[in-house]
């Protein structure tokens, strides 16, 4: 059934945010920490642990694999939205302070990924 | 009633599938761009994204709203689609078939990165900060977390109590960011060797705006996209940890 690969992709969802919460409150800070990463890891183990006990039929994975393929016309949505107005606003300082943030961490990306690879 | 109005009466009724349709024919013409004038060579994605920007910048134009081109009564829908639930749902999904021994060899890697990301990026925006003239250390701290992603300098902000043009400009230097990385990702991919799970898991740490890294990573190569937004979901959090305590308390002993 389909709908059972969409609950467990809302439940993982659902359950990653409110651990997300409480270890934002739980630190002290009005922030989600890490809460759709939780959600994330929480999807792999529980498709694993439920590949392994029985099978997941493909009509139940369809249900999330969807989402997945979705992906890409909710991110162009999501371009759509933004408040690109506002952000040219802040002038020179946004911009330069934005620009600058992203062009070293691009420059840093190849340094990090030699570090520590066997 | 006209035509006209009956059709953005039922548009704005039934707005999800209105940005169903919408999104679906701007993503149409832009593969067909992609194909035609650069032969694939620039991403479809790529290029869809970059064309929501446009009329987000178009939308806010006409509207003068925050949400660009939901803005618009009959494009309303296109901000639930492209609202947070949805984009984290579908992130979450993109996790489905991520390959979890990757996962572990580049864990700490990926970890590292994200420390140095928001180091990176919040020194950054402060520099530029005090080069500009907000030499206090409140105004430094918000435009530096501003730098690490636009939710992290007003919550910064707020809570040293920070002026207010001090909060919009926090935001804009995020926005900018986040729009930067959605656009250039694609194009810088090949030069930082933004190929494999490793390195979208490090560049997820390092960049951070979730939104930015979504699409980023989609104009890409859509398979890297569970990697790269598994760190860049912890960024924020820790940008909101570490901006107004530690960092804020370094700031004001330089200063």
């Amino acid at each position: 059934m389909v709908i059972y690969g969409v609950a467990l992709l809302s439940f993982c969802m659902l359950a990653g945010v409110i651990l997300g919460e409480l270890l934002g409150r739980l630190i002290g800070i009005e922030a989600n920490i890490g809460g759709v990463g939780i959600a994330m890891l929480l999807l792999v183990l529980l498709s694993d642990q439920l590949k392994k006990s029985f099978k997941l039929g493909d009509i139940t994975e369809k249900g999330i694999t969807f989402w997945s393929a979705v992906y890409i016309p909710i991110v162009v949505a999501m371009a759509a939205k933004q408040n690109v107005i506002a952000a040219l606003e802040g002038g020179m300082v946004a911009i330069l302070a934005g620009g600058l943030a992203v062009l070293l961490s691009f420059l840093m990306v190849p340094i990090l990924s030699r570090i520590g690879k066997k | 009633m006209n035509l006209l109005e009956i059709f953005e009466s039922v548009f704005a009724r039934n707005g999800i599938i209105t940005a169903f349709l919408f999104v679906g024919i701007m993503v149409w013409f832009s593969y067909f761009l992609s194909e035609k004038f650069t032969k694939g060579r620039l991403h479809g994605s790529a290029i869809a994204i970059m064309l929501g920007l446009i009329l987000a910048y178009w939308g806010g134009v006409i509207t003068g709203g925050k949400q660009g081109l939901a803005d618009i009564s009959f494009l309303s829908g296109v901000g639930i689609l492209g609202g947070a639930m949805f984009r984290d749902f579908a992130i979450v999904a993109t996790a489905y078939g991520i390959n979890t021994s990757e996962l572990k060899k580049a864990g700490l890697a990926g970890v590292l990165s994200l420390f140095i990301g928001v180091l990176l990026s919040f020194v950054v925006g402060a520099y530029i900060a005090f080069v500009f003239g907000y030499t206090d250390p409140v105004s430094m701290t918000t435009i530096g977390a501003g730098a690490v992603t636009y939710i992290v300098g007003p919550v910064t902000g707020s809570a040293l109590g920070a002026e207010s043009d001090v909060i919009a400009l926090s935001v804009a230097a995020g926005l900018i960011k986040s729009m930067l990385v959605m656009i250039s990702t694609p194009l810088v991919a090949s030069y930082i060797g933004l190929n494999n799970p490793r390195s979208a898991l490090i560049y997820g740490g390092l960049m951070g705006t979730t939104s930015g890294v979504a699409a980023g990573l989609a104009a890409t190569d859509p398979k890297l996209v569970p990697y790269g937004a598994m760190t860049a979901t912890f960024y924020t959090g820790l940008g909101c940890l570490l901006a107004p305590s530690v960092l804020f308390l370094v700031i004001k002993l330089l200063h």
